[in-house]
């Protein structure tokens, strides 16, 4: 990959309806000559324009398959939701051992992780003084939108990494105390989503930390059937309990911080609407929110194959399988450093009108203005998901007024 | 001074839409890289100003306007009007219905939040005919 787009257009099957500009929650795609255009500064890579295209036009972007044999010792990532991919599964152990089989020497469970993560958590919360409520930033796409939009919740956001890094990390640090050279190690996330491949190339991949690229869950999927189901006896390799399983869904991370105020919530419009009830303050007795951007959780993403909720039903019943205590920290030698972030991430500016702010005044209130003369129904004909996004990108792009609504009454 | 004018009607029937009017301005203040600490402040003394709107008056206005260096609020409505500001002002102290209350709101809290937040806060009212508060909120 070499520029950080995780959805990219196909042009040819983009027929310019309004679909995507519509269902994007952060107001980031516009129609220009009858093609869909991302502006990438404010798109927060949660994958609505996938889920909602009909013509199949918008494409996430991951890395090719291929990569993976370009590495003498290749480590799996597989993350909990793609344990809900399968009809009748009824021991992780054959997922284990068909990633294995497709050619990986190692497996690590990001849910053992993300058990890791909630022991750090815990402490965290325990310990810590935090604002409360505590927002999980364990969903990329949630943490974009807050640096995006929210900047006055920056400071509720929960300062660790997520467990697919937290999964690479411990992985890598076990490959090289088992005296593997550092060259030779190709760590491989298996996401479900573009928002995770975004994320973890723009922190790890371009940074050569410790993950070396992020697959598609879809695209692993269908070679993994295949090996699965030469698989007669599995091994008893895997280690997530129920308690990291459950990340996969929403509910799950919240869940196993046994905590007795929390709030989950998925899916991009609630998500939004939480997050103003939170800066109105409405939040502020509550210990812990978690929000995923796509619906049902990470078993909802758009590089899934399984329906989100039948994958829920799966995962489920695979967890009440796996009644097994959560990892803990202790047990790995780990302390909450391992854990916390090296740096806060900066929050994002281009939802200003102009960074001075008596410009940016002046810009309102020219948007006012036109506001004043378009019909405010919304309707998209210009290209732009709102009347208000229009004359903000009229204002901004120096323009005219482009309405057919105002035509008509001419 | 020049300022940005926005008005918003507040639907007394529905609690849902409160919060509609603090959403709006949120957004206008965030577009014009207002801090976050501001826009909070805002936001909270605008919402507790919705609500009280909802729970007491049957809905009102919201006028607000925004200067470079401050943001004025107008709540206005035409409800029952407060007999007793001081008393109004105490913090748990509340006229809500148990209705009210059992949905979450009422807890005496709207008045002293909205002076919590704000850099002035001022109350017109006559009973039987309506309420103004006013605020500012100066920003960083």
């Amino acid at each position: 990959m070499a520029t950080l787009k995780t959805v990219v257009l196909d042009s040819d099957k983009c027929i310019g309806c309004i679909t995507c500009m519509r269902r994007c929650p952060t107001e980031a795609i516009r129609i220009e000559n009858g093609k869909a255009r991302i502006l990438y500064d404010k798109c927060i890579n949660c994958g609505e324009c996938v889920r909602s295209c009909k013509g199949g036009a918008k494409r996430p972007v991951y890395d090719s398959f291929e990569l993976v044999s370009s590495y003498r010792y290749k480590i799996a990532l597989p993350s909990p939701s793609l344990f809900g991919q399968f009809n009748n599964l009824d021991d992780p152990n054959y997922v284990i051992e068909g990633l294995l089989a497709l050619g990986f020497d190692e497996v690590f469970e990001v849910g053992l992780a993300a058990e890791l993560v909630t022991d750090c958590t815990k402490k965290l919360m325990q310990t810590e003084d935090l604002p409360r409520p505590v927002i999980s930033t364990a969903c990329p796409a949630v943490a974009e939108l807050i640096l995006l939009r929210f900047h006055e919740l920056a400071d509720h956001m929960l300062n660790v990494y997520a467990p697919a890094k937290i999964a690479a990390k411990l992985a890598k640090k076990q490959a090289l105390q088992r005296g593997i050279p550092a060259d030779d190690i190709g760590i491989f996330f298996i996401s479900p989503c573009p928002a995770k491949v975004y994320s973890l190339h723009k922190e790890e991949v371009s940074n050569e930390k410790y993950i070396s690229g992020v697959l598609s869950q879809s695209d692993v999927y269908f070679r993994l059937v295949e090996k699965m189901n030469k698989i007669k006896n599995p091994r008893k390799l895997g280690k997530c309990g129920y308690s990291g399983l459950g990340w996969g869904s929403s509910g799950g991370e919240s869940n196993s911080l046994g905590l007795g105020n929390y709030i989950h919530c998925s899916g991009s419009r609630n998500v939004l609407g939480l997050l103003h009830e939170m800066s109105d303050g409405k939040l502020d007795g509550t210990d812990f929110v978690e929000l995923n951007m796509c619906p049902g959780g990470c078993v909802g993403g758009v590089l899934n194959v399984e329906n989100p909720f039948i994958a829920r039903n799966h995962m489920r019943q695979l967890a009440e399988k796996l009644k097994i205590p959560p990892a803990t920290m202790e047990e790995y030698g780990l302390d909450e450093t391992f854990f916390i972030w090296d740096k806060a991430p900066e929050p994002s500016t281009s939802f200003q009108l102009d960074s001075d702010r008596f410009t940016a005044m002046q810009k309102m209130m020219q948007v006012e203005e036109y506001l004043k003369k378009l019909p405010g129904i919304d309707c998209g004909a210009c290209g732009a998901p709102t009347c208000r996004c229009h004359a903000e990108d009229v204002v901004l792009s120096g323009g005219v007024l482009d309405c057919v609504k105002l035509e008509e009454r001419k | 001074m020049q300022c940005i004018r926005l008005e918003y009607e507040v639907d007394g029937e529905n609690f849902a839409s409160a919060g509609n009017a603090s959403e709006s301005v949120k957004r206008t203040l965030k577009q014009l890289g207002v801090s976050p600490a501001s826009v909070r402040r805002v936001a909270i003394a605008m919402y507790e100003g919705e609500i009280n709107m909802v729970i007491h008056a049957h809905g009102g206005k919201a006028e607000v306007e925004i200067y470079p260096d401050k943001v004025e609020i107008y709540l206005k409505d035409s409800g029952p009007g407060i007999a007793d500001v001081d008393l109004a002002m105490k913090a748990g102290y509340s006229t809500a219905t148990e209705s009210i209350r059992s949905l979450g709101f009422g807890a005496g809290m709207g008045l002293p939040n909205m002076k919590k937040y704000s850099d002035e806060m001022r109350i017109e009212t006559a009973v039987g005919v309506g309420t103004t508060v006013f605020l500012r909120i100066n920003l960083e």
